[in-house]
């Protein structure tokens, strides 16, 4: 396994010729987008993204507010998280509050496809189950986006700052950040249980979000630590550009990949973060519900009644998965070393455009 | 030591912070409070004095900050729980389990990690890399909690079930054999020949194998035997030498092949020794004996540079004597199952230990502690190897374009020696970062695991502590986490700056 090198070696400056050239004149941002535009793991992800995202929000509605004086759009989906259909579905089986979707047509099983009154299944007292997840996902999703801000604005402020002025205020700060780091969120969240009650999956969202922040600044510290160094920003200190100008014209442009990248890995590990808390009874609590919710009240039932334990897991795999591909593919485009493979078509071409020359 | 003392500061405020913070969120009395039990009232008096309820939580904490640094005198004190019993003993009973749950996973994660990393980013953009990535995230994208009830019901209970009745039906044979076949013709590679002729050995192979393990009743009784045995410590001889030296060097593969002959001879005499009492002295005298032969061996088979030489013999041995030590385990493996506290379903889904087998004989017992290690073993190594395959393929990735690697190619040196000496070594650096930390947070941090698999641990402690208003029982747990993650962030910086000497920490 280790003999084939030699030859690509030989190959290796052919190839580069094939790769700068398609970076000729365009701009960095133009590279990006390009590079990202042809990964195609991390395409296929932010489109299905995109229409999970879509497809979860109009279905059940937004809702916002609280219990008294509530703001409701409704969504295409006629059951809600509170209607109970005191008709619960049979399968064939005869298994109680079965699913009904049915996607496999009719000459593969014979009975067509179907959704049914109730897709997902109903649970123990006959709530839609879709509904139930639709709404869990809805959280989930809206828990990460807020986490992913929150935290890439702190992180990203604390870290620019220690690592570009360095000194005291870079000794006060990380200090700081290691207290922080000690503080377990979960203490944080029972502490605000208790003084102010259940306040919704917003306020979870953003607590968690000050308290995940400490990893990034760390990067980004590192990162404006080697950035600052270089040639070029001495250039435009010279040159008499102030502080704000060197760090968001010079500085900022070069860290923005790592910056974007781990905070896509930073929210998808917020879903799951909010899932494991909601699961453990810190997170969201009922009678709202959160996917982690739904599979730890549901965990028992996996044997008698599967599809309660299935659905709400396959969706945070589902959203996650695909956070964590379109994050991979960012951080091939961002990679300014990152060569793309180059196919036999590409030297083909290659060659073809050396005979025409 | 300037970082140091800023440290111990840190510890001390978000002590107190979270001393504070956990004071006012609950009332450790309400329960008691609202209950219609007559001693109620008497509970409330009893408790308030022991746990000092009295004095406002700012106060309190200095006196529980006394009885902490009473650890510098001596006496350390870290106060009662609830039931009256003492924190630091709960904390003590605690991490031993805690680290024998994850400390095994953790590693397992990691030298796998490592190792399937570092083959995807040699094989930059094969199938076998898309198809790794593709586990990976998966991975990286599930909750343990959904995944451990997976666990349990197809692997625990599934299995448990076949070995009712130990027939390996023939689509699994195919299939089994199949993925085999896929897994091994994509790592290894090269032309589209080589690589069906690997599948169709490895798939065939594995087929067969599994086919005569069902019909010798393998799973039952299983156990490897010294012709098995020295079979594979030939094969580890030879790929650790491959590995480490190269094939080209004759001493040490001869020296390493010696091991496997001796192995072979030492196999009897092991097992009795295996069978006596005593049994960590005898583990230490033949782990000493084991290394002191391979080292006595490379002297024989090496005259210059015995460096080398030493160290493939020495993992070599290491490698054949734990393969003699599985053996022993298989052989136990038949006579644990048949016990009536297992009953023929060995692997268990929840629980540190069987309380019903019976104490005293030592294989049975570690086995059994093994057997309920092993879900949740699987469920976090599966879970944190992700991050490592990632990691390290990216590491690797990216020393493999710089320019010293260029260098050694240019030199003239033997892909090996690039991969393995220039290249990983430098791999590592930021890997070894990544693992201090990570260590330091599992000690803290396998509240969920602990919970699914009914183990109690330090994170069970942390769960109940916050669900009783257990304040002393929290501080006990958050002091031993937090001292360990700050600990760990200072090891990783002096440790990165030790291994890149381009680092500077502080001025």
């Amino acid at each position: 396994m280790f003999k084939k090198k030699s030859k690509e070696l030989v190959s290796q400056t052919g190839e580069n010729a094939i790769a700068n050239k398609e970076t000729e004149g365009l701009s960095q941002g133009q590279i990006v987008r390009r590079r990202f535009v042809r990964h195609r793991a991390a395409m296929i992800s932010l489109v299905s993204l995109i229409f999970m995202v879509l497809f979860v929000f109009t279905a059940s509605g937004i809702h916002l507010g609280n219990e008294t004086n509530p703001i409701s759009f409704p969504g295409w989906w006629n059951w809600s998280i509170t209607d109970i259909d005191p008709n619960l579905t049979v399968s064939p089986e005869g298994i109680v509050g079965a699913p009904t979707l049915d996607i496999l047509p009719s000459f593969i099983d014979g009975t067509g496809m179907a959704i049914g009154a109730h897709p997902f299944g109903q649970d123990d007292i006959g709530l839609d189950y879709f509904a139930l997840v639709m709404r869990g996902a809805q959280q989930s999703i809206v828990v990460m986006l807020i986490i992913g801000l929150i935290a890439a604005f702190i992180g990203t402020v604390v870290g620019a700052v220690t690592g570009y002025f360095r000194g005291w205020v870079d000794a006060v700060l990380m200090r700081f950040t290691d207290f922080i780091i000690t503080i377990p969120a979960i203490i944080i969240g029972s502490v605000i249980g208790f003084q102010f009650g259940n306040l919704g999956v917003i306020f979870l969202a953003t607590y968690l979000g000050l308290f995940s922040w400490t990893g990034l600044s760390r990067l980004v510290r590192g990162e404006f630590l080697s950035l600052r160094e270089r040639e070029f920003v001495d250039a435009a200190r010279v040159a008499g550009a102030n502080n704000a100008r060197i760090v968001f014209k010079h500085i900022l442009p070069n860290a923005v990949g790592v910056i974007i990248v781990s905070v896509t890995l930073l929210m998808s590990g917020a879903i799951i973060t909010e899932s494991a808390l909601s699961y453990l009874g810190f997170g969201v609590v009922p009678p709202d519900v959160s996917l982690g919710l739904l599979i730890s009240k549901y965990q028992d039932s996996f044997t008698t009644r599967p599809w309660l334990f299935w659905y709400p897991g396959m969706f945070i795999i589902a959203i996650a998965l695909c956070i964590n591909f379109i994050g991979d593919g960012l951080r091939d485009a961002f990679d300014p070393r990152q060569k793309r493979r180059i196919t036999k078509k590409d030297r083909a071409e290659a060659k073809l455009a050396k005979a025409r020359a | 030591m300037r970082r140091l003392s800023a440290l111990i500061v840190i510890l001390f405020g978000s002590s107190f912070i979270i001393y504070n913070l956990s004071a006012i969120s609950g009332d450790p009395l309400e329960a008691l409070r609202i209950s219609q039990d007559p001693n109620a009232a008497q509970q409330i008096i009893t408790l308030t004095r022991e746990l000092q309820l009295d004095v406002p939580p700012p106060l309190r904490y200095f006196l529980w900050l006394k009885g902490v640094l009473g650890a510098f005198v001596g006496q350390v004190d870290f106060g009662m729980t609830r039931d009256a019993q003492s924190v630091t003993a709960a904390v003590a009973a605690a991490i031993p389990t805690t680290i024998r749950l994850v400390v095994g996973a953790t590693v397992i994660a990691i030298i796998l990690g490592i190792t399937i990393g570092i083959v995807t980013a040699l094989r930059q953009y094969s199938r076998f890399d898309y198809a790794m990535t593709f586990f990976a995230f998966l991975l990286f994208s599930l909750p343990i909690f959904w995944f451990a009830v997976l666990l349990k019901q197809y692997l625990a209970i599934g299995f448990n079930n076949f070995l009712a009745e130990p027939q390996v039906s023939p689509p699994w044979v195919i299939g089994l054999g199949l993925a085999s076949g896929l897994f091994w013709g994509s790592v290894i590679g090269g032309d589209r020949r080589k690589v069906i002729t690997i599948f169709a050995v490895a798939a065939s192979t594995t087929s067969s194998l599994i086919w005569l393990m069902g019909a010798i009743d393998w799973f039952r009784n299983p156990g490897l035997g010294p012709i098995v045995i020295f079979g594979a410590s030939v094969g580890i001889a030879f790929a650790i030498t491959h590995l480490s030296t190269g094939l080209t060097v004759k001493s040490a593969l001869r020296s390493s092949l010696a091991m496997a002959v001796l192995g072979l001879v030492a196999y009897y005499p092991t097992q009795w020794v295996l069978d006596q009492d005593g049994h960590l002295l005898n583990f230490i005298l033949l782990g000493v004996v084991t290394i002191g032969l391979a080292v006595g061996v490379s002297f024989v088979f090496a005259k210059i540079d015995r460096g080398p030489v030493i160290r493939t013999t020495i993992l070599t041995s290491i490698l054949i004597a734990g393969l003699i030590l599985v053996d022993k385990f298989m052989q136990t493996w038949g006579p644990y199952m048949s016990t009536d506290a297992v009953n023929f379903r060995p692997v268990p889904t929840v629980g540190q230990v069987n309380d019903l087998l019976e104490p005293g004989n030592f294989w049975f017992t570690t086995l059994d502690i093994l057997m309920h290690m092993f879900l949740p073993t699987v469920a976090l190594t599966l879970i944190s190897f992700a991050g490592y395959i990632r990691y390290s393929r990216g590491s690797l990735l990216e020393v493999l374009n710089q320019d010293y690697i260029r260098t050694a190619r240019a030199k003239g040196l033997t892909e090996r020696t690039v991969i393995m000496r220039h290249a990983f070594r430098n791999t590592m650096i930021p890997l070894t970062t990544l693992m201090v930390v990570d260590f330091a947070g599992i000690i803290g941090g396998a509240i969920i695991t602990e919970r699914i698999f009914g183990w109690v641990g330090m994170g069970t402690l942390f769960n109940q502590a916050i669900n009783s208003m257990d304040l002393n029982l929290l501080m006990g747990v958050f002091l031993v986490t937090a001292t360990m993650s700050v600990l760990a962030n200072l090891a990783a910086d002096l440790l990165y700056s030790v291994l890149d000497p381009r680092i500077r920490v502080g001025k």
